[in-house]
Formats: structure tokens, C-alpha cells, sequence
């Protein structure tokens, strides 16, 4: 007895502590992968050892879990897409949650003699050595998604969102609104997210800045629908008024909304509440097209292209730029068209 | 006045109290308690209920304790059958979240088809969620299996499904993240037009009942603590231990089954790795909570349903507080450690015999004591 009330003690500590401390953890997309499975299938596409065709180029591609979240469904999609024989490319994919078992596909990779490793690191250390090998193989490495922590000597170029300029965008956005007062209900992801950190980043500075500007309830909700419908159901139950709510992702508005809708608060284009989502899922869009919501800000996971035009680049003797940023967009509701949704949803 | 006459009424009282006390029942009642009165401290209003209407025009209830009776649902059910295993199994099955996000992703798949955005559904919710109550068993029958015929630890066994089963869910739904069109699935995590009362309320009262009956009229509770006491007196008397942990985990299977109804109507999609995320945690601490004894043997239904609650208390007051989100978890971890703490069993045997002791004590020095105890009483 006396063990087991010791191990949940312990687990909840421990709970405790990793829900405090990792902010270390860098975690662009919008879902939580702590539960998640750790996908440990390599998947090889088109990969003919002895085809002969050596036309083609030899890309080895290490990603994370498709299954994290819709972001990367769509990510591997793309990369999917991208990557095939008919674009020129011979390639293999290899997915994993995981920094070690990443870098152990790599070192495959690099001794199955690719031309070109692409990289979404699942964490951002330990990848120095890996990496030197690479380049002492003549491997040419591009990062995508996410950034690492080694020397960019080590790497040809990375291709990574900007979590702060997509918060910015969103604020902007909301500044423009021209409330003549924002009470802010913010619903954040999972803490210490480098999404997290970005979309809160330009929140609270504007609150801090200006006098209108007032956060009603700050309370991470962790990427999940169900608790921020029960953050917006306790403001409610409160008898707080508020009228924007500012989710960190599409899911936590869902939820959001879902607590608006029970409580017969009017939400959308020209209603009582501005609602606010990120990443851009399809469904997302479509709540936007119907007014229901008012914005919603790209993660954009579309990244094959950029990489294409970098190894096209590299082929041709020219060197890219080190740190490239995607384009990203934020949407409104009142100019949002079912091409937008059909072309950027995912 | 003699010494008899105030000996007695002092020890009548202290037996009174320490009975009351050392209950299992009343640590999770004083927790709810002092939770009421934090909450009522600073808001006059807590326990307002007003009827309003939803943006469909419906009547609902709302008000602080309607939303955690509401929200507390998914954990007292699967409570219920938690509390089973923990006693059956002498441990726990941590997989609870996963298999709630496989049965939801098999009822979506039922209700959507292949198409991730139907304009109508492929079949009647009731077939969805019969065959999510399939899928729930069969996992609580494989957890069951493993570890009543293979003897493997309860918490081992169930870390297969829990690392597993939230890329099965995703699997089953080809990743994709199905929108169920039709509003009549939303009344089981919102509310039946007509009815202001939230659904989750109704369907956790019916699975208390439920099993409430069960335990008075069949043998299942005794048998399930026979086991969990002593397997092999219990395998002598003709009960057979494997049997009754089996059943144990299918119960919960059934359980998970019908939180993912509740979990998945809420929002009417899925989002696979974060849909009931941690509440594998919470229905044990909920058994724990209710001053289970985690290693089996004797229990009390009552109890871990009430600590589901207490524990869905304590998140909507920290909701309520503005708590930094960041040092959430922290707050919760000390509230529970402590809750934990004195509601351990060997914890209330303690304080049992702290009471016996002060009671000799006072039966001793009842002679300059007598005039203050009596005092003391009125």
C-alpha cells in the first residue's frame, strides 16, 4: 500500500514538475505529443536500391509523427507530394517522436549515401555529431519546421515558421478591430511551446501597452478543446463580461465557442464576441466563411516547395539563405473565400 | 456529580467522532466542503443556478455547480469501473484515455463514413455508439486478458493500449479529423432541447444506478473483493480470480465507451492526441481520493464517485482563481498529495488510534478534566 500511495505521489510530482519545465520543449505544431505514440516505422517510397535511375535525387526525409496532429498529416502530405519520382526525387521517410531514434534514422540515411537529409528535429540538441558526419559524407542537410541547437556551418539552410510574427499579425489584426475596449479571454496551448511562447508573446505585450486592453482570463488550456470550453465556461459562470477570445489554436476555440454557444452568447462577424483561432484547419475556415468566427492565423506546414527551390538551388551552384521564413497569412472572416479555404485549410 | 457521569458523554463523543473521521467517506466530504466554502468566500454567487437560453434557443441551467456536475461526468463514470479493477486487480488501468479516444475515433468512423465531412450521418447514432461500446470491451477484454490469464501487472499490461491506442484511434480514422453534421449527437454532451438540465448529468446518474443495482443484487462486489483481498481463498471457496478481473476491465471497457460519447458530443469531432488526455490520472486519483486502498481488496463505489468530484471541483475553482497557468499543476499536485495523504487508509487507522489514545487519556485524568470536557461539549 504504502509503495503505491508513494508512486502516485511521486507521479504526481513528477506531472507537476514536466508540466512546469518544459519549456525547453520545442513544439511548433498545435497538438501535445507527450501521450502520443512514438511512430517508429521507416517507410520507404519509391526506393529502388538498384533502380539504376541516377538521374534522380536521393532525399532522406525524417519527421515527425504524421499522426501528432493535423499540422503534420498535412506537413507529410505535402512533403509526400513533393518528393516523388515524377519531381525527380528518389526518397525514403523515416518518422519518430523521437531525438534518438531521429538521429538513428539519420545515421541510416547518411550510410545509404542520400543526397540531401531533411531534417524536422524533434528536439532541438544533440544533433552535432550526426550532423558532422553528414558533412563529412558530402550529405547536404536542410532543416525544416524546426530549428536546432549546432553550429550552421553544420546544415545548407532551414526553413522554419515564425511563431512571433504569426502572434503579431493576429494582435494587428485585432488592434484594427477598433473596439472602443478589449476584454480578453486568452486560452493558451500547452507552455513552454514554441507556439505558445509566440502567440502569447504578442498578446501580453499589447495588453501591457495599452490602457483599453485587458485580459480577463490567462489560463493554458492545453491545446485541447474540451478545458478551454470549461476556462470559458468558469468566466462565464463568473458574470465577467469579456468580448474577444484569443485561442491558440482552432480545437481551443472550438471549445471556446462550443461554452459561448451553451451560454446563448452571440459570437462572429458584427456579434457580441470576436473569436480567434490558429493553424487553419479546414473545418476552422469554414466557421469563418459562416461568420461564426472572425480570424484565424496560419501555421503554415507547406514547406516541400521552399525545399525543392533550395536543393534546385544547390544543384545549380548557388548558395541559399541560411534561415529562410515562410509566408504566413492570418484570415478574416469578412474577406475569407471558399478558394482560401479549399487552397490554405488542413 | 460522580466521575462516571462525565467520563461517559466525553467518550461517547470522541467515539462519535473518531467513527466519523476515520470514515471513508469523510475526507472526500470535507475536501468538497472546504471547497465550497473557499469558493462561496469569494463569490456570494457560487451557487446561483439561473436558467438562460442557448444560442439555438433552447432553455439551460447554468451556474458553477451545474458545470462541474456536468464536467465531472466523464470521470465519475469511468470511476465506476475503476474502482472495480483497483479492487479486482489490486492496480490500475492507465489506459483509460487512449481507449477513449479509440472508442470515440470508432463511433466517428460509424457515423462519418470515409469522409471526414459528410452532410448527413452513415448510420444511427445509437449503431455508433453500440459499436463503440464493442470496441471499448474488446479493449478492456485484451487489458482483462493480459492480466488476469497472463498475471502481467495491471499497469504494465495497460501501457501497451496506453502508448498504442491514441495512434489506433488515428489509424481508424485514416488521420483524418471527422465533423459530425447532425445536431442531435451534441445533446449527449450538451443538452436535449426542452431539457435544461446538461445531458452528461442524466447519463452519469444512469451509470450510478446502474451499477448500484448490480452491486446490490448480484454478487459481483463481493466476489470482486474476495479476490482482491486474497486470490487464492477466494479461488478455494470457488470463485474463480481470473473470471472476475476479466469482468472487472470489460466493465471498465464499457465505461470508457460511454465517456467518449459524452467526451466526443461535447465538441462533435476528435482530435486524437489530446481528447481526454491525463484522465487516466484523474479516475485513479478519483479511487484514491475516495480512500480506495490502491493495492485492492475492500471497496466503496461511493466514495471514488464522490472523488471524481472532488477532483472536478478543484479544477473549475483553479479555473476560477487566476492562477498563473504555469504553476496550475503545482497547485493541483499539493492539493491532491494532501487529499491523497489523509485519505490513505493506513493514514485513517492512524488518527483511529490517535482517538483511542486521547480517550484513555482523558479516562485518566478524568478527574481534573471532568469540569472542562463537559464544557467543552456544551
Amino acid at each position: 500500500m504504502k509503495k503505491v500511495v508513494a508512486l502516485i505521489m511521486t507521479a504526481c510530482v513528477a506531472f507537476g514538475l514536466m508540466a512546469c519545465s518544459n519549456s525547453d520543449k520545442k513544439d511548433t505544431t498545435a497538438a501535445n505529443n507527450e501521450t502520443e505514440a512514438a511512430g517508429k516505422d521507416t517507410e520507404k517510397a519509391g526506393g529502388d536500391e538498384g533502380g539504376g535511375s541516377s538521374d534522380l535525387i536521393k532525399v532522406g526525409i525524417i519527421n515527425n509523427d504524421p499522426n501528432e496532429s493535423g499540422y503534420r498529416t498535412a506537413n507529410d502530405a505535402d512533403l509526400q507530394k513533393m518528393f516523388c519520382k515524377e519531381n525527380g526525387y528518389d526518397a525514403s521517410f523515416a518518422y519518430s517522436l523521437k531525438n534518438d531514434e531521429q538521429i538513428k534514422y539519420a545515421q541510416g540515411f547518411i550510410q545509404d549515401e542520400v543526397d540531401y537529409l531533411l531534417l524536422s528535429a524533434a528536439d532541438t540538441a544533440g544533433w552535432d555529431t550526426v550532423l558532422q558526419d553528414a558533412k563529412n559524407a558530402g550529405v547536404k542537410v536542410i532543416l525544416f519546421d524546426r530549428t536546432i541547437d549546432a553550429d550552421p556551418s553544420l546544415y545548407e539552410a532551414s526553413i522554419v515558421s515564425d511563431m512571433d510574427k504569426e502572434g503579431e499579425t493576429a494582435v494587428n489584426w485585432l488592434a484594427g478591430q477598433g473596439l472602443s475596449e478589449y476584454n480578453v479571454i486568452h486560452i493558451q496551448g500547452v507552455m513552454g511551446s514554441a507556439a505558445q511562447q509566440g502567440r502569447s508573446g504578442a498578446l501580453d505585450k499589447k495588453v501591457e501597452a495599452e490602457a483599453n486592453w485587458n485580459i480577463v482570463k490567462q489560463q493554458t488550456a492545453e491545446w485541447n478543446a474540451e478545458k478551454a470550453q470549461q476556462i470559458v465556461q468558469s468566466v462565464i459562470d463568473s458574470g465577467t463580461s469579456f468580448n474577444v477570445i484569443y485561442a491558440e489554436n482552432d480545437d481551443m476555440a472550438k471549445g471556446a465557442v462550443a461554452a459561448l454557444d451553451a451560454a446563448g452568447i452571440s459570437h462572429g462577424v458584427g456579434k457580441d464576441v470576436i473569436v480567434m483561432g490558429f493553424d487553419c484547419n479546414k473545418w476552422a475556415l469554414e466557421e469563418l466563411l459562416k461568420q461564426n468566427w472572425n480570424y484565424d492565423g496560419q501555421c503554415n506546414p507547406f514547406q516541400a516547395s521552399y525545399i525543392d527551390a533550395i536543393i534546385k538551388d544547390l544543384e545549380a551552384g548557388k548558395t541559399p539563405e541560411k534561415t529562410i521564413i515562410m509566408d504566413e497569412k492570418g484570415f478574416d472572416a469578412a474577406t475569407i473565400t471558399q478558394a482560401d479555404v479549399d487552397n490554405y485549410g488542413i | 456529580m460522580s466521575n462516571n457521569d462525565t467520563k461517559a458523554p466525553a467518550n461517547k463523543f470522541l467515539t462519535v467522532v473518531k467513527k466519523v473521521v476515520s470514515h471513508q467517506m469523510f475526507i472526500p466530504i470535507m475536501a468538497l466542503l472546504i471547497l465550497a466554502i473557499v469558493n462561496l468566500a469569494f463569490d456570494p454567487n457560487f451557487f446561483k443556478i439561473t436558467l438562460g437560453k442557448n444560442n439555438a434557443g433552447n432553455p439551460i441551467l447554468s451556474g458553477p455547480l451545474i458545470t462541474i456536475l456536468d464536467y465531472g461526468a466523464e470521470t465519475a463514470i469511468l470511476a465506476i469501473g475503476m474502482t472495480l479493477v483497483t479492487a479486482a486487480a489490486g492496480g490500475q488501468d492507465i489506459s483509460v484515455g487512449a481507449t477513449i479516444a479509440i472508442a470515440g475515433s470508432a463511433m466517428l468512423r460509424v457515423l462519418c463514413g470515409t469522409n471526414p465531412s459528410p452532410d448527413t450521418i452513415q448510420a444511427p447514432i445509437i449503431v455508433a455508439f453500440l459499436v463503440a461500446c464493442l470496441v471499448g470491451m474488446a479493449c478492456g477484454a485484451f487489458n482483462g486478458a493480459l492480466v488476469s490469464f497472463f498475471k502481467i501487472q495491471p499497469m504494465i499490461a495497460t501501457l501497451i493500449l496506453f502508448t498504442a491506442g491514441r495512434s489506433i484511434a488515428a489509424w481508424i480514422n485514416l488521420n483524418k479529423l471527422p465533423v459530425v453534421p447532425d445536431p442531435k449527437f451534441a445533446y449527449f454532451g450538451g443538452i436535449i432541447p426542452g431539457i435544461p438540465v446538461p445531458t452528461p448529468i442524466f447519463i452519469m446518474i444512469a451509470c450510478v444506478l446502474i451499477m448500484a443495482l448490480i452491486l446490490k443484487f448480484t454478487n459481483l462486489g463481493l466476489y470482486t473483493q474476495s479476490v482482491g483481498i486474497n486470490e487464492k481463498s477466494a479461488k478455494l471457496n470457488g470463485i474463480n480470480p481470473i473470471l472476475i478481473k476479466f469482468i472487472a476491465f470489460v466493465i471498465l471497457g464499457l465505461c470508457v465507451a460511454v465517456a467518449a460519447l459524452i467526451k466526443v458530443s461535447r465538441i462533435s469531432t476528435i482530435n486524437y492526441s489530446v481528447i481526454a488526455k491525463d484522465i487516466e490520472m484523474d479516475a485513479i486519483l478519483a479511487v484514491a481520493l475516495g480512500g480506495n486502498a490502491l493495492s485492492g481488496g475492500k471497496f466503496n463505489m461511493w466514495a471514488s464517485i464522490l472523488g471524481a468530484y472532488v477532483f472536478q471541483f478543484l479544477t473549475t475553482t483553479l479555473y476560477k482563481f487566476n492562477i498563473a497557468s504555469s504553476a496550475l499543476p503545482a497547485y493541483k499536485a499539493t492539493v491532491v498529495i494532501l487529499l491523497v495523504f489523509f485519505s490513505a487508509p493506513k493514514v485513517r487507522e492512524t488518527i483511529g488510534k490517535g482517538f483511542k489514545k486521547l480517550k484513555e487519556s482523558i479516562g485518566k485524568s478524568s478527574k481534573g478534566a471532568a469540569g472542562k470536557a463537559s464544557e467543552g461539549e456544551a
